[in-house]
């Protein structure tokens, strides 16, 4: 259970954790945009020594981005494949059928496994270094334009914050009923798939009903509490843009501007 | 069962730098029959080392041995059944762990993994709703539909109903109302009586003395004392730098021996408090 990565938060001490999270975001989402535009060796090396340079510099262990690649490796691999054995035009080394290895295809499936690669590399770092209840702060603030045009800004931050800040809770208390109903006599690991997925329901029924329980009384607090949306709450953790985040920034808008400048035209 | 535990640690999370060893060379020996409490602060390692009673955690570092089966950190998940028949556990608020659309089916839920059959375990279950005082009536009703109090007995006789050798609690009775904790300290002392070995992890220090034959004190993972409570509530001092409290019975006592009254020994029960209280009057008649 603990071995899921995407959205796990690292505490650590390094540029990259005083970074603002609005910054991060920003600059995570503008990655996976620029990332289209490199399309030859040139550019592509650019990018893989800025995410490298990136991933660096959060001076976390480099087996936990690993952990986080792992997961996707075969769904990379596949795609990769793909495009290897469908892309024609170079030369071809060999062919069979509809299957065609070319020297394009090979480019090309060496470029799309470097693309997946860095995309994960880049929003590991982000979720590494950010706690999500940040992560969702930032958010929010980015959503704010949208105000305007009469989006429950507020209640959907509220929505995510809670979502986020739910996740672990539900994973103990997965791993505590799990434990509970292992001690009752179920094997969760052992026999046919009918059994094992039978094996489930003593642990998804409590889940479920103790969910609904928490998000009961987690509303009649709140109301309680006199709890009102977007009525210009101030707030406890304050967003700050630092001299971090002016770097982080001019980082990513240096690797957009070098991804241009080199790019095949 | 004989239970035995030789320089167990246990790390959470090992190898992230969210590692934290939450048991730290823990070594003991616990008897057949006894009833054990164990004790100590939030985080101290009580409900860490509970789970080991169970291989529902595997030790990162030496070796238990439950009955004739051992237990070392090369152990896997496959073949503990029989370990966990023979040892049970209540977890903390264990009602959260009903999802049976009948109380006679939830309780009957454990017997019937460890290999009765439907009609045995429904027996089985019925004694057991009886046992821990609810009535018959409630037997065809959803868990849910009960009462905290009365979920809290559901989940408690569905783990009994198993009738492991060894039962583990982990504060069965935080939250109920105090008949409701009486009645149920008093079932887990009967079940004990009748030859199981009864481990408590409790905060209640009356109940210590009062139970108790064995006490087990953990402080931040590491094992600080095993002792009878005879032993441990003598030794006032100690008690006092690692923030334990007394049981009422000792503190009545303490207060009343600066008066004029003399106590031998530590007074663990009411029943003994009142006997040595009256031997101090005789004397000064």
């Amino acid at each position: 259970m603990s071995k899921i990565l995407i959205g796990r938060y690292l505490p650590g001490d390094s540029v990259v954790y005083k970074m603002d999270p609005r910054g991060k975001l920003i600059a995570t989402f503008l990655f996976i945009a620029i990332i289209f535009l490199a399309n030859n060796w040139q550019t592509y090396l650019i990018a893989s020594l800025f995410s490298l340079v990136a991933v660096l510099a959060t001076k976390l262990k480099l087996k936990v981005f690993w952990d986080g690649v792992k997961p996707l490796i075969w769904l990379i691999l596949a795609t990769s494949v793909l495009q290897l054995f469908f892309t024609s035009g170079g030369k071809v080394y060999w062919q069979w059928g509809v299957f065609v290895i070319s020297s394009f295809g090979l480019v090309n499936a060496g470029f799309i496994f470097l693309r997946f690669v860095m995309v994960i590399l880049i929003s590991t770092v982000l979720t590494l270094t950010t706690m999500p209840l940040e992560i969702a702060d930032g958010m929010e603030a980015l959503l704010k334009p949208l105000k305007f045009i009469k989006v429950p800004v507020g209640e959907i931050a509220l929505v995510m914050s809670i979502a986020l800040r739910f996740v672990p809770t539900l994973m103990d208390e997965t791993i505590k009923i799990m434990n509970a109903q292992r001690a009752r006599g179920v094997d969760f690991n052992e026999g046919g798939l009918l059994n094992r997925a039978k094996a489930f329901i003593p642990l998804l029924i409590p889940l479920f009903i103790n969910s609904l329980t928490t998000a009961l009384d987690l509303a009649t607090a709140m109301e309680s509490r006199g709890y009102r949306g977007s009525d210009n709450r101030t707030r406890y953790r304050v967003l700050r843009w630092s001299r971090y985040d002016l770097v982080n920034l001019g980082y990513f808008v240096l690797l957009t501007l070098l991804l241009i400048i080199f790019r095949a035209a | 069962m004989a239970i035995e535990f030789k320089h167990v640690s246990y790390v959470y999370a090992p190898n992230t730098p969210l590692a934290v060893k939450s048991l730290d060379d823990v070594s003991f020996k616990l008897e057949e029959g006894h009833f054990i409490a164990l004790i100590g602060h939030t985080g101290s390692g009580k409900s860490t080392l509970m789970q080991h009673f169970d291989a529902l955690l595997k030790p990162t570092q030496g070796e238990i041995t439950i009955g004739d089966l051992k237990i070392t950190p090369e152990t896997t998940n496959k073949g503990l059944k029989p370990l966990r028949h023979k040892v049970s556990l209540v977890f903390q608020f264990p009602e959260s762990q009903l999802f049976e659309e009948t109380v006679i089916k939830d309780i009957a839920f454990g017997p019937q993994n460890f290999g009765l059959s439907p009609q045995e375990a429904e027996q089985k279950a019925y004694k057991w709703l009886e046992k821990v005082g609810l009535p018959k009536e409630v037997a065809k009703q959803s868990p849910f539909d009960l009462s905290g109090g009365q979920m809290r007995r559901v989940a408690i006789a569905g783990v009994m109903a198993c009738e492991p050798d060894v039962l583990c609690l982990d504060e069965p009775a935080a939250g109920l109302d105090p008949s409701g904790q009486k009645q149920m300290l008093q079932l887990f002392t009967d079940y004990q009586k009748q030859g199981h070995t009864v481990i408590l992890i409790t905060h209640n220090m009356d109940d210590v003395a009062q139970y108790a034959d064995d006490v087990l004190v953990m402080e931040k993972g590491k094992l600080i004392k095993h002792e009878t409570p005879r032993l441990l509530f003598k030794d006032r001092r100690w008690l006092r730098q690692h923030h334990l409290d007394e049981p009422t019975t000792g503190l009545f006592a303490q207060r009343l021996s600066g008066n004029g009254f003399q106590f031998d020994r530590v007074p663990l029960t009411l029943n003994e408090l009142v006997m040595q209280i009256k031997a101090n009057l005789e004397d000064h008649q």
